[in-house]
């Protein structure tokens, strides 16, 4: 590789060519301020924060767009570059709805954050925002367009790693806009509600429809069993809103915590997981056996059906029928669990807490009320649970270790790697080995599947029948395998399709500003949790195994068709 | 007509019949085809197009010889030749000028750079309002296919050339060049951040060589007669002539040929016949809508690039807008604010918000609410556009007022005190603003 040296606020820095003042910058231990730049996304250049002056040049450079060259004389900070800097970020504060305090991204804010270290005290410039309405038309995510500073991250994002492509910029100068389709609301303009562009929007122009007030109404309702079941893998993600580093385990806590803002029930998504692969292992079997339609995909990442229903419906009949975990687990709270506690499905309310915003919608979809009320009545975010841990006044960090709570909390290690891409797949293949074959696995590992590869393959021999399977996570990759499908080329009997880059890790509802510097951690850590559980395939939980003998008698028995299975519409446009 | 006026370039404008090539060819046209293609290597081309000193008449004045040299050197086996035909600088018609006047004499540019490059295929990228200079270039396009000079092996040489005419999308942007490259790839034209420079990474991110039409309609008469011929007119570091548009409080408006090197008042008073009626010139800009505006006691200034830019001017576009004692600087100022802030693509944050926020700040002084502090609101507010936008755009749109507060800073101040000079900015009170 080819170096070059160059010169930063008069140190001597090598770093290899074409690399990016910003980042021969941080070498040098200089961290210049970004806003437009994010980690992993194409560079935008525009919004001129990370400007700095090099030697010779009649303007000052955008850093992070401006590669090195040898010889370079860069200077980071002088009375041009504060200058510019302050009044950049000035110009953005004068076209901003500037109510911090009533703002759900007071403190975690990136514009914020930019304005304090600039040490900006005052604005010359008149506020010149022309409100416009704010998009609240959709049950998962809120776009409000008065507090948008145009990095065009969110559109990266919904262009390139989703390639769902439904935000884009539009007209000229002042009125320059980010918008959904033509103009119109999201609920309208094909967006799958995955959330991917908030979790990288620096500021509150793109956010989760926060929900937490109905959920404290509940809690505080004392004639309500207020039952909450947490996804896989907000675990491995939540110590992060409490500043712990990404890749922090925190199970126990997360229990304890939930406990102390007062649910009657603190149970587990990863017993759900695992019922999943019981009813989604037997359907491929079936499927494998009977002539049924192959590949089968998976079905559990509600951003995925609301990208497949309405961008791919013709590939509707390859998705299992199942439920996701999430769904499973509130028709299970409201049936066998409420007939458990002699309650009526009305008296519960079931929280749960999600990595996606997509959860939001597939929580209201018409097909999930099968206990005879909605099924799952609030599906909140990392983020939101993270809100109401703080307002409660709870130490997350000082929280003891605790259990969850049975017969729902009990779960295995199939179930936990649910959060990461290919844990699905890893999880139904310990299952249906042992199943077809009658033997134990040797090794429970099917690394091929782990890790961050776009699309991922493996071939698994079940009783001289050869199953090839292939992963998919993040919409890019998932269009991918379709198109194969589509063209009759894809020899996969078994696919996972994930709709958030690095799976459920990566959700939507996931810490702010996730980058696959992250992902990559909090993968590590689901796998951790994984080796660490006591059990660690899906037909060995015996909450599972009672359920089924007590309630569900089969697997695919008329009663986990009922309750565990639904139904997809075609919702082209 | 003054003698000062040269007919190199538009010898023919007004001379033939735009549309017919025999007509172009009786005149010595595709001479220089000719000649390249049969006597001389592409780097032959570049080689005299450098000796000419040849400048960009598009406003950066780059060396045009020196970019093609870098087109011709980017390694590649695909490579572009684009044609900046946009002309969206108000009072600029120059380039219309050229292509409703001698076609041919621009499809033969666009050919020789073409050659001396290794394009296969060349744009022309025309301003959308342009309907006639639109028709003619592709009449001239096809006539010219026809005797074989576009085309699979052109005179029977190793070289195909193509060239395809294209109307523009309708926005001042347009004209950057990476925007309109953007336009050309079907998007919505806003610029790119550079490097990479389009001789590396341009149309469909292959080497492309962008020129403005003045540039490429040079590039016929340097091949034909040579670069020592090219240098007989104008000065050492502007050789040739250029292509000047007058406007405004002018007796004598349009378009000139004029040589490099005689003074801005051998142009305002010699060509354009000086201010009408009873009037004095107060104020003249020159480039473009982001030139600069300057006293009229600042007209010893050359026509040349070197002795414009020590003088803190810059060509731009070539047009000139005269400006009489009737008029207010501060209510020029903003109508021509008012003009960026509606052309800026919106994309990078300097220009996008920093323009309507020039504008409200020269509005203030219209109103007579401005203060003292204006001024350095002003001085961040222009520093931080001219050095921290993305594109020429926004680093150049707040040379009108960063110019009038240098040379007309009176006015200003009487503003503030209330009073408009010219009694525009009142209707109401013989110039007094409240
Ligand atoms: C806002 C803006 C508008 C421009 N408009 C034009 C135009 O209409 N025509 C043109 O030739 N160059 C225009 N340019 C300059 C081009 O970006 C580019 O420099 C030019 O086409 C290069 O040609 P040259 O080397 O022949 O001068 C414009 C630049 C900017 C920043
Ligand atoms: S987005 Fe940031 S700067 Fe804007 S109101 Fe919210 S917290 Fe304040
Ligand atoms: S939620 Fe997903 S699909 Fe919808 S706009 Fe955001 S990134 Fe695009
Ligand atoms: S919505 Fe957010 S991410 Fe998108 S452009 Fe606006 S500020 Fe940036
Ligand atoms: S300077 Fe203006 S026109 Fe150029 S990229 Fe920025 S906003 Fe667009
Ligand atoms: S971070 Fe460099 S321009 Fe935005």
């Amino acid at each position: 590789m080819n170096t070059v040296t160059l010169t930063i606020d008069g140190q001597k820095v090598t770093v290899p060519e074409n690399t990016s003042i910003l980042d021969a910058a941080k070498k040098a231990g200089i961290d210049i301020p970004t806003l437009c730049y994010f980690p992993d996304q194409n560079i935008k250049g525009n919004c001129r924060v990370c400007v700095v002056e090099v030697e010779g040049s009649r303007t000052l450079a955008a850093s992070c767009s401006t590669p090195v060259n040898e010889g370079m004389a860069v200077k980071t900070w002088s009375k041009n570059v504060m200058n510019a800097r302050r009044t950049i970020v000035q110009l953005m504060l004068a076209d901003h709805d500037e109510d911090c305090n009533e703002c759900v991204k007071n403190g975690v804010c990136e514009l914020q954050s930019l304005a304090q270290r600039l040490n900006i005290q005052h604005n010359p410039f008149k506020n010149i925002l022309k409100p416009k309405p704010i998009d609240t038309s959709t049950p998962s995510l809120i776009r409000n367009p008065n507090k948008c500073v145009k990095c065009g991250r969110c559109v990266d994002m919904c262009q390139e790693t989703q390639q769902v492509g439904i935000l884009f910029d539009a007209y000229r100068g002042a009125d320059s806009e980010i918008v959904s389709g033509l103009g119109k609301y999201l609920s309208d303009a094909g967006c799958i509600l995955c959330g991917q562009c908030s979790t990288v929007c620096p500021v509150a122009a793109i956010y989760e429809n926060d929900e937490t007030d109905k959920v404290w109404q509940a809690i505080f309702d004392t004639s309500k069993r207020v039952i909450v079941q947490t996804a896989p893998a907000i675990r491995v993600s939540i110590a992060e809103e409490f500043d712990m580093l990404p890749g922090t385990v925190a199970l126990g806590q997360l229990a304890a915590g939930l406990r102390r803002l007062g649910f009657d029930d603190v149970f587990d998504t990863d017993f759900a997981a695992d019922l999943t692969i019981m009813e989604e292992g037997h359907e491929l079997l079936d499927r494998l056996q009977h002539g049924g339609m192959l590949p089968m995909i998976t079905s559990c990442s509600p951003g995925w059906i609301n990208f497949i229903e309405q961008y791919y419906p013709d590939l509707l009949p390859h998705l299992s029928t199942c439920k996701s975990p999430q769904q499973m687990f509130g028709s299970i709270a409201k049936t066998y669990y409420a007939q458990k506690i002699g309650l009526k499905p009305e008296d519960i309310f079931v929280v749960s807490i999600m990595p996606c915003t997509a959860k939001k919608y597939e929580s209201g979809r018409p097909e999930m009320n099968d206990s005879g009320v909605r099924d799952v009545d609030v599906a909140l975010t990392t983020r939101e649970l993270a809100r109401m841990i703080r307002q409660a006044g709870i130490d997350f960090t000082a929280l003891p270790e605790e259990p969850f709570d049975e017969p729902l909390g009990i779960s295995t290690g199939a179930g936990a790697i649910f959060g990461a891409t290919g844990g699905v797949m890893e999880a139904a293949l310990r299952t249906v080995y042992e199943v077809v074959t009658g033997n134990t696995l040797p090794s429970l590992d099917f690394t091929d599947v782990r890790g961050l590869k776009g699309i991922k393959e493996a071939s698994v021999d079940l009783d001289d029948v050869k199953v090839n399977v292939a992963v998919a996570h993040g919409i890019a990759n998932a269009k991918k395998l379709l198109e194969l499908i589509r063209n009759g080329a894809a020899d996969y009997q078994f696919i996972e399709i994930m709709c958030c880059p690095g799976g459920c890790i990566g959700g939507g509802g996931q810490p702010y500003r996730t980058t696959n510097a992250i992902r990559q951690q909090r993968i590590k850590a689901i796998y951790e949790v994984d080796k660490a559980m006591p059990l660690r395939k899906s037909h060995e939980n015996p909450a599972v195994q009672a359920l089924y003998e007590e309630f569900l008698g089969r697997p695919l028995s008329e009663k986990s068709h009922h309750l565990l299975h639904t139904t997809y519409s075609n919702r082209q446009h | 007509m003054s003698d000062l006026t040269v007919k190199r370039l538009t010898q023919r404008c007004g001379d033939i019949d735009p549309r017919d090539v025999s007509e172009y060819i009786s005149t010595g046209g595709y001479k220089a085809l000719v000649k390249a293609l049969l006597t001389m290597k592409p780097q032959g081309v570049i080689d005299e197009v450098k000796a000419s000193g040849l400048l960009g008449r598009g406003g950066a004045a780059f060396p045009t010889g020196l970019k093609m040299q870098m087109v011709h050197d980017t390694p590649g086996d695909v490579k572009y030749v684009v044609c900046n035909a946009d002309e969206g600088e108000p009072g600029t018609f120059k380039d219309r000028y050229l292509m409703e006047g001698d076609p041919y004499q621009l499809v033969e540019g666009i050919i020789l750079a073409g050659y001396a490059v290794g394009a296969q295929k060349g744009y022309i990228y025309i301003r959308g309002e342009y309907d006639r200079a639109i028709e003619l270039m592709k009449n001239a396009v096809e006539q010219t296919r026809k005797i074989g000079y576009l085309g699979n092996n052109i005179l029977k040489q190793h070289f195909n050339f193509d060239i395809e005419v294209r109307s523009g999308a309708g926005a001042y942007i347009c004209g950057e060049e990476f925007a309109l490259i953007e336009s050309l790839e079907g998007k919505s034209g806003r610029p790119r951040y550079k490097p990479p420079y389009p001789p590396v990474s341009g149309l469909w991110d292959k080497p492309t060589l962008i020129n403005n039409v003045e540039t490429l309609a040079n590039i016929p008469y340097i091949v034909s007669n040579g670069s020592k011929a090219f240098r007989s007119v104008g000065t050492d570091n502007s050789a040739g002539t250029k292509l000047i548009c007058l406007s405004g409080n002018i007796a004598n408006r349009g378009v000139f040929e004029l040589p490099f090197g005689i003074t801005l008042k051998d142009i305002i008073y010699d060509i354009g016949q000086g201010v009408p009626g009873e009037r004095e010139l107060k104020m003249i800009q020159i480039g473009g809508a982001s030139g600069s505006c300057i006293p009229s006691d600042m007209l010893d200034v050359k026509l040349d690039f070197a002795d414009m830019k020590k003088n803190g001017l810059s060509m731009g576009s070539g047009a000139i807008i005269a400006f009489d004692d009737s008029r207010c600087v501060i209510d020029i100022v903003k109508s021509l604010l008012k003009f960026f802030a509606h052309e800026s693509c919106g994309k990078c944050t300097p220009c996008r918000e920093g323009n309507p926020q020039l504008y409200n700040l020269i509005d203030d002084f219209s109103k007579g609410s401005a203060t003292p502090s204006h001024y350095d609101v002003l001085q961040s507010l222009t520093q931080t556009m001219q050095q921290a936008a993305l594109c020429g755009l926004g680093q150049s749109s707040p040379m009108p007022v960063v110019s009038t507060l240098l040379y007309f800073k009176d006015e200003y101040d009487m503003h503030i005190n209330g009073r408009c000079p010219a009694g525009i900015c009142s209707s109401t009170n013989g110039g007094e603003i409240i």
